[in-house]
This record gives structure tokens, sequence and C-alpha cells, in this order.
């Protein structure tokens, strides 16, 4: 899932500014789980720029705010409450808040920070194991992320500054390639460490990344 | 025609380098003075690059500066702060001003220095970086592309011979001599029973090993560094000798010379870091000598 949080409410009144009229957009899937645009949040955030003394004209939560068409939809048939607006404020991951921005005319103000694709611990905890590289190495490397976990995203073995098994980035954290030899040592697979892996080619992380299935 | 380190290193003679920090402005003054100061006691000064993250000038300017100064440098280049267009252009630069010795490291975390907000890069990682040196001194880029003109680099690498699990760490050692490393120029030691075990997995793999001597003023800056420097880590007997002992810097100098001395049944050098204190290489290399 995506994992964001939401923007401190002076951040969004400051982006609010020049406007009395809001409609908020929460989503259902990801900005629910992680608590930045559910229904709750959704209806906390009206109550806030009602007592900040804004006007909120109507709110929704749509199912998957990244679908393009299905918000378009659902913003449509609250035409009236969008329509009367300044600003539409969406609280949900970065591709929802551009499919609102898509759909109509409107100012849309972002009212989160869109933080990374998550594991779920558990409830309200949760991990980075994915950077969608584009080009999966996890056969490799015993189903630990190099590109991801280590946090300079290294290819070939640990850096100098692990320490008892520690990253020297957040020492808290375990130290990715560590933990990968320990799985490969276990698998028996530990001599595949000994061959570099060739530098990575960023092609596959090209931007904006876009994909039709065939039919 | 090899550095002089990678002749006196194939000689089985033992080296001795130290290392000097490019300026962070552009007045090479103070360098300067750094480097004639150790120069006449050491085969090779290293140049760092940004070390600790901590802006600085480049080492390509730096180094070759020492070689018009008649100084052997060995240019350290990180994978932190240059894509791989980046490094090879600066080692085509080092390789056409004369500077042939490349400590080949991955880089310090960008947010233990002064540019914290910084986007570090890491394209390559030390590996690559050999890999490609490799492949410029024969002749071609890192991507089989043929030079007009290939280089003569002698390449080494980083290790940490005390740091724990060090099983964990032998693939990527085997990998850095496998892609070129010459000679290993280690974290600082403090045990020389352990410098030993390393040796033993490290020379049958052929490449040298030039132990890091750390030179210590005190129990506080040794606990400095334990708290913020990657991949040093002073042990508690040592902090504890600094702590009693009724003179520190003396002391620290004391630690430093026994380890050096115990360097010479084991490995092929000595790389001493004195942390800025430059007098001290002199007496130190006198000490062992």
């Amino acid at each position: 899932m995506i994992v964001s949080t939401q923007k401190n409410i002076d951040q969004i009144l400051t982006a609010l500014d020049g406007g009395s009229r809001v409609f908020i957009v929460g989503c259902a899937k990801c900005a629910t789980v992680c608590k930045s645009g559910g229904e709750e949040e959704v209806f906390g955030m009206q109550e806030e720029l009602t007592v900040a003394g804004k006007e909120v004209t109507g709110t929704i939560v749509i199912d998957e705010a990244c679908h393009i068409l299905r918000t378009g939809r659902d913003l449509r048939s609250r035409r009236e409450q969008v329509d009367l607006a300044d600003f539409l404020l969406v609280l949900s991951c970065g591709a929802g808040i551009q499919s609102v921005a898509e759909a109509c005319d409107k100012k849309v103000v972002a009212g989160t920070d869109s933080r990374f694709l998550g594991n779920i611990r558990r409830f309200g905890q949760f991990e980075q194991r994915c950077s969608l590289c584009g080009d999966c190495r996890l056969n490799e490397t015993g189903g630990v992320c190099p590109v991801t976990v280590c946090a300079k995203g290294l290819l070939n073995g640990p850096c100098g500054g692990m320490q008892d098994g520690s990253c020297e980035v957040e020492t808290d954290n375990r130290c990715a390639w560590v933990t990968i030899y320990e799985r490969l040592e276990r698998q028996q697979r530990s001599g595949q460490l000994d061959i570099a892996t060739p530098a990575r080619d960023y092609i596959h992380e090209a931007h904006p990344g876009s994909l039709k299935l065939e039919k | 025609m090899p550095t002089r380190l990678a002749r006196k290193l194939a000689a089985d003679e033992f080296v001795i380098t130290a290392e000097v920090a490019p300026p962070h402005g552009c007045d090479l003054s103070a360098f300067l003075r750094s480097a004639t100061c150790v120069a006449p006691h050491v085969d090779a000064v290293n140049v760092t690059d940004n070390q600790g993250a901590n802006m600085r000038m480049t080492p390509l300017a730096a180094a070759a500066l020492l070689v018009r100064e008649g100084i052997e440098p060995i240019m350290q280049l990180t994978c932190r702060d240059r894509n791989r267009l980046g490094l090879q252009s600066e080692l085509l630069g080092a390789a056409s001003l004369g500077v042939h010795n490349i400590l080949a490291l991955t880089g310090d975390d960008i947010g233990c220095g002064d540019h914290r907000q910084g986007r570090a890069v890491f394209d390559l990682d030390s590996v690559l970086l050999l890999q490609t040196i490799a492949a410029m001194n024969a002749g071609q880029d890192m991507n089989g592309t043929v030079l007009s003109g290939a280089t003569s680099f002698f390449a080494g690498a980083a290790a940490a011979p005390e740091v724990e699990p060090f099983v964990a760490t032998r693939p990527k050692l085997i990998k850095k001599v496998a892609a070129g490393a010459g000679f290993f120029q280690t974290q600082a030691v403090f045990s020389s029973a352990k410098l030993a075990t390393f040796c033993a997995v490290v020379k049958p793999l052929g490449c040298a090993v030039i132990a890091g001597i750390l030179v210590l003023r005190s129990a506080k800056m040794a606990e400095f560094i334990n708290r913020n420097i990657p991949g040093l880590n002073v042990p508690d007997v040592v902090i504890e000798r600094l702590r009693t002992a009724s003179d520190p810097a003396a002391e620290g100098v004391a630690i430093a010379t026994e380890m050096a001395v115990s360097c010479r049944d084991i490995s092929a050098g000595i790389h001493l870091m004195t942390m800025g204190h430059d007098q001290l290489v002199p007496r130190i290399v006198a000490a062992i000598s």
C-alpha cells in the first residue's frame, strides 16, 4: 500500500489561503489504512476547517482515488458541492490527488505527503521493503531487497559503516546485507555472494511510468 | 610505470601512508603544509574525498597539486557524490594529471555530514567502481567503449578487519579483489590478533593489507569518534587506557606506536590517521623504524 501522512493543519490552512469554501476528498483504500484520509480523518478535517473559519461545502471518500475515471465520476456525482467550493482539499496519496486535479478545474490542495510503498507490520506500523525499481533482484538476495532495505541501495555487500550487524545510517535497523548473508547461509547459497552484481540499469526506473496490458 | 606504492608492495617492502584533507575553500596553503610535513616520512599520501560527507575541494585538484610538488597521492574516490559519468570523468582527469593511485570507496552516509539535505548518489558501489577502474586500465569505459588512451591506475579498497559479523563482509572483500583491488587500506585496528586473522583471510586472495592506525588524543575524542564517525570503533579497553593515563595524548601516541610496531610482522604496511595532528607522523614513523 501507499503510505501517506497528513500535512499539519497550518500548512493546509496556508495552502487554503484566499478561499473560504472547501470540498474535502478522502480515499477508502491506503489513506484509510494509514489514517491520513479515511472517513474518520475527513470528518476530523471538516471540524478543524470549520473551527478555522472555513465553510466545508461537502465531503466524499472515493473508493480508490488513484482510479482516474472513478474519481471523475464520483466528483461529478457531487457537482453542486464541488462547484460551490474554492478549493478541493485531497487527503489521499499523490496519485489520488492528481486524479482529482485531472477531474476538475478547481484549485486542488494536497493535504498529505506520500511517503513510500509500505508493508504493514501491525496496525499503524508500516515499513518500506520495495522501491518499485522495475528490476527485481529478490531471487538472488534471499528475498531481502538491497535497493530498498540497504539505506545506500548497495548491490554488492555491506558498506564500511556496518557495525555489529547494524546499519550505519539508521542504527536501529539491521544491515540489509547482514540479513541477506544470514538467509543465504541458512539456505547454503552464500557462495553466490562472491560474484559481483552488475550496475543497475536505470532505464527500468524512467518516469513517468506507464503500462498498457495487451488484450 | 607503476606507482611507488605499487612497486613497494610488489617488492614486499613495508609501506607507510598518511592522509590529508583538501580545504573547505580554495586556499590550499594549509593543505600543502600538512602534506609537506608528512610526505618525507611516508610512501604516499591519501587525499580524502568529502570525508564524513563534509564538503571540501575535489580530491582531484588537491591530489594533482601533490603530484606537482613531487608527492605521491592516493586519491580517494567515493560513489556518494557522483554518478557513473562523474566518476569516470574524474578518473580520466586524475590519470591525465598524474594521479595514479586510487582508493575506491562507497562513501559515508550523507546524513552524517554538513549537507544532510542533499541526495546521495550511489549509482555505483565500491566493487563496481573498482571494475570500472580495471576497465579503464584495459582501455575501455565501463560500457566497453574504447578510450583514447588507457589509464594505469593502481586501485585499492577499504576493509574493516575488526567489524562484526566479519563473515558477512567477506564476500564483498572477495569481489573487491576480483574487481582489481591491489591493496586494502583498513579502518583503524586496535587488536593485532584480529589484524592477523584478517590478513590470513585476505592474503590468499593476493591483495596487500595496509593497516589503519588511529592516533587518539583522549578518551573523550575516542568516545566522540565512536558516536560520530562511521566504521570507526575504539574498544573500551583502549578508551580506559586513555582515561587513566596521566598524559592521554602521549598515551594515544604510545597506543598507536605499539600497534604500528606489531603491524610490521603482520601487514604489508600501515596507514596513519592522525586526525589533523600531522606532526605526530614523523614521531610514530621514527619510533617504528
